[in-house]
């Protein structure tokens, strides 16, 4: 069976947000150890180095998905951005600031020009992950979307004890990958401290990923829509937490690694299998879901995309790793550092 | 005010406010990349250390363009979701291949470039900023065939009431945009050259770094007459096919109201009263209407009013008269600031050829000066061009006032448009000063060289276990 255009987007926006959240997740995860692990305005500039040369290229995956949502699904698009207009308010200002901040906190040789910079990147880092998980949650448990397929939406409507916990639980993992890559790019005391955090919130990572799934089957319909290819992936998802942590214990760093970047494509997978072919629900009729048909783009455009998209994603990943690979050196405080 | 005009001030903001970023970025990246060829090629650490020096102002410059760029991106749904929704299928797919063929080149390459000097060869390091160099441009080719759309819309029909692309190729070769990208990437090169032959200048006038900066001025100088030729020939070109595509447009900067006599002379001055639609006094040129529209010295250009009237037939009832005043003077601003920047760049080179550069002080403040004028020039054509388009955000097919988001209340975008423009302030404040800072401590001695540690995905990371 030949796949439609429109699931092949579908598949394709998940892989981006696959890709963003992944990347810009353990990008997250080191602006959060900013302050729960680095002590010393030294190890923070360490911390920063980890990321420096690829942060920004991270960020692109979101902006490609984003464009990739405007061309493809404009129906989703304009839905999701204009119904859920502040909290992008929000994000948007988070990440101007976190992305000036890495360019302008070096500029100065002044301390407290530094702090606040380095307070803006921990603050963003912190705050976006939460907002990315509140959204997706927001996604399956359904917003107020009216039959022009607009929401007229409060703070309550996405802000709900369920949307919170998937912000808590994908704040933590990035929180945990974010360490991971520490252990990897470190070395001395800072890797050893990074490692000791990871230890200790795998717990928490677990159990909130957990509260995340029993909340799911409560406030949303995935698992009687989805439910038979849903509890293999959520099975895994445990796997792969109980794994990351006893991989920590045996300081398997590489590993302990690869296994939060599979919660975390495990994670987004799940929320995409458990909205197709829906794209987003509405919460006050099922007429007015949004799906992958009544959203999509017309066929000659989807094909014109595919094949862009088909011929540019691998020149795409193959530099984006080659440049991981340049960088793939541990960083240490005594180098000259240029952050 | 309502949801529509702030939406509109909120976006006329953002784009202005980021398009004082983006030509800077093109216009720098592309000059730094020219020194590091010169270093590569002749081998000589003076052209490094410019490379260098103004990849400083690049990167602190870049990094404003970036993260504005997203919220150019997100607002078209977060404000325009009307808009979204009815062009979605063919203006999206052009900020897709944007991100995807451009933005990841950029982002990837410049983190390599910044912390590759000393993991990359010379040649790689220097196709790294080609890359980056080559990507900015990419990039502005796509976001104008995007805008392209909106002023001349082309490849598309319409179905089940939204436009739906049906032809690609005629969507990159349409006519709007290649009258459009040249002049926008010249303008960008110009921007980017008249910050370096500014700044030196500055430096020069100080008597610091004479040397660098006499060198850094020459190499600048000449990618500044360049372009300023070019945004010349192009400006002209696309003038041309504003009358055949957009004449309310190319009426209203004119000031135009009746149908102009043949040859129609060009008005340097008027004074424009749209309320009784005519202009009380007039300073005009002869012919040169006439040449700037077709090329030659004969020709009568359409008036708004037959325009209207036309356009009433058309399209139905309404006003389709833009914003007369404001297209009117932001067209003469661009072209006065244009002629003004080739006035200062041949000027310069006959000083250099004359070897007096560095004694004419009058000269070398007025290009300290002269920064400002090609951010003046792309900002008035860029409102000529928007504001001119007015009513209609797609030209013909869909008008500003029912492109909105309908679920969007005036006061969240109250909201937003006070947050985002204080962030802008407090930006532009701590760029200009870091900009200050960078200038005034002038081109630094290399520092000694790094060394490299231990490569955790070998053996530590994955190694013992994987054995």
């Amino acid at each position: 069976m030949v796949p439609m255009l429109s699931e092949v987007w579908f598949i394709l926006i998940a892989v981006l947000f696959v890709g963003f959240l992944f990347l810009e997740g353990f990008d997250f995860g080191v602006g959060m150890a900013m302050r729960f692990v680095a002590k010393t305005p030294g190890e923070r500039r360490v911390l920063i180095n980890t990321i420096g040369p690829v942060w920004d290229g991270n960020e692109v995956w979101l902006i490609t998905a984003g464009g990739a949502m405007f061309a493809a699904f404009p129906n989703w698009y304009a839905t999701l951005f204009s119904g859920l207009y502040m909290p992008l308010v929000i994000m948007l200002l988070l990440l101007i600031g976190r992305g000036v901040a890495f360019e302008f906190r070096s500029k100065l040789d002044n301390p407290k020009w530094r702090d606040t910079w380095d307070w803006t990147i921990f603050i963003s880092s912190l705050l976006n992950p939460l907002l990315w998980g509140v959204v997706f949650a927001a996604l399956m448990a359904g917003l107020p979307i009216d039959s022009e397929m607009n929401i007229y939406a409060s703070v309550f409507d996405y802000i709900t004890p369920y949307t919170l916990i998937g912000g808590i639980a994908i704040t933590l993992l990035c929180f945990l990958h974010g360490l991971f890559f520490i252990t990897l790019k470190t070395t001395g005391d800072l890797q050893i401290r990074a490692r000791e955090t990871a230890k200790k919130i795998v717990y928490g990572v677990g159990i909130a990923l957990i509260a995340f799934v029993v909340a799911s089957y409560f406030y949303t319909d995935i698992f009687q829509v989805r439910g038979a290819i849903l509890i293999p992936i959520f099975a895994l998802i445990v796997l792969a937490v109980v794994l990351a942590g006893s991989f920590a214990k045996k300081s398997r760093d590489g590993w302990a690694f690869t296994m939060t970047g599979l919660t975390i494509a495990l994670t987004v997978t799940s929320v995409f299998v458990g909205l197709f072919p829906r794209v987003m629900v509405s919460s006050l009729n099922h007429a007015f879901d949004l799906t992958i048909h009544n959203a999509a783009s017309g066929d000659y455009s989807l094909k014109v995309m595919t094949i862009v998209a088909v011929t540019l994603l691998p020149f795409v990943l193959g530099y984006q790793i080659w440049s991981y690979y340049v960088f793939r050196k541990r960083i240490k405080e005594e180098e000259h550092l240029e952050y | 005010m309502d949801v529509i005009m702030l939406s509109r001030i909120q976006f006329a903001s953002t784009t202005i406010f980021h398009f004082i970023f983006v030509p800077l970025s093109i216009g720098l990246v592309f000059l730094v990349a020219l020194m590091e060829t010169l270093y590569v090629v002749k081998g000589q650490e003076k052209y490094k250390k410019m490379a260098k020096f103004w990849g400083h102002l690049f990167l602190i410059n870049f990094a404003v363009g970036v993260v504005t760029g997203i919220l150019q991106e997100f607002q078209f749904g977060m404000n325009w979701s009307n808009y979204s929704r009815f062009v979605g299928d063919v203006f999206g797919a052009p900020l897709a291949v944007e991100a995807l063929l451009a933005f990841f080149m950029e982002s990837t390459f410049l983190g390599l470039w910044i912390f590759g000097w000393k993991r990359l060869s010379k040649k790689v390091h220097l196709l790294c900023i080609w890359l980056v160099s080559i990507g900015t441009i990419i990039s502005a080719f796509w976001i104008l065939v995007a805008n392209s759309f909106m002023q001349y819309p082309v490849g598309y029909e319409i179905n089940n009431g939204r436009a739906e692309m049906n032809d690609f190729l005629a969507l990159i070769t349409s006519g709007q945009v290649w009258v459009e990208f040249p002049h926008t990437v010249f303008g960008s090169l110009a921007t980017g050259a008249f910050l370096i032959t500014g700044v030196s200048a500055w430096k020069l006038l100080k008597k610091q770094d004479t040397y660098f900066f006499k060198k850094s001025f020459h190499i600048a100088l000449v990618v500044a007459i360049i372009s300023g030729l070019g945004i010349a020939f192009t400006g002209h070109a696309q003038s041309q096919f504003l009358v055949e595509t957009q004449p309310m447009k190319m009426a209203a900067a004119e000031g135009l109201w009746e149908d102009s006599a043949d040859p129609a002379p060009w008005t340097v001055f008027a004074n424009i009263d749209t309320e009784n639609q005519e202009n009380s006094f007039e300073v005009n040129i002869p012919y040169i209407l006439s040449y700037l529209s077709y090329s030659e010295f004969s020709g009568s250009v359409e008036g708004m009013k037959s325009i209207q009237a036309k356009y009433e037939e058309l399209y139905g009832e309404g006003d389709y008269i833009p914003p007369v005043k404001t297209t009117f003077w932001s067209f003469r601003i661009m072209t006065f600031t244009g002629g003004l920047m080739i006035v200062l760049g041949l000027y310069g080179a006959y000083l250099i050829k004359r070897k007096k550069l560095e004694q004419s002080r009058k000269y070398l403040k007025t290009m300290l000066w002269a920064i400002a004028l090609p951010f003046i020039g792309g900002t008035a054509g860029w409102i000529m061009t928007e504001i001119g388009r007015q009513p209609w955000v797609v030209f013909g097919e869909m008008q500003t006032q029912d492109a909105v988001s309908p679920n969007v209340t005036a006061g969240q975008v109250l909201f937003s448009l006070i947050s985002f423009s204080a962030i802008y302030l407090i930006l532009a404040l701590v760029m200009a000063y870091l900009f200050v800072r960078v200038i005034k401590k002038g081109p630094v001695e290399e520092e000694k060289d790094v060394k490299l540690t231990t490569d955790p995905f070998g053996e530590e990371g994955y190694g013992s276990y994987a054995k």
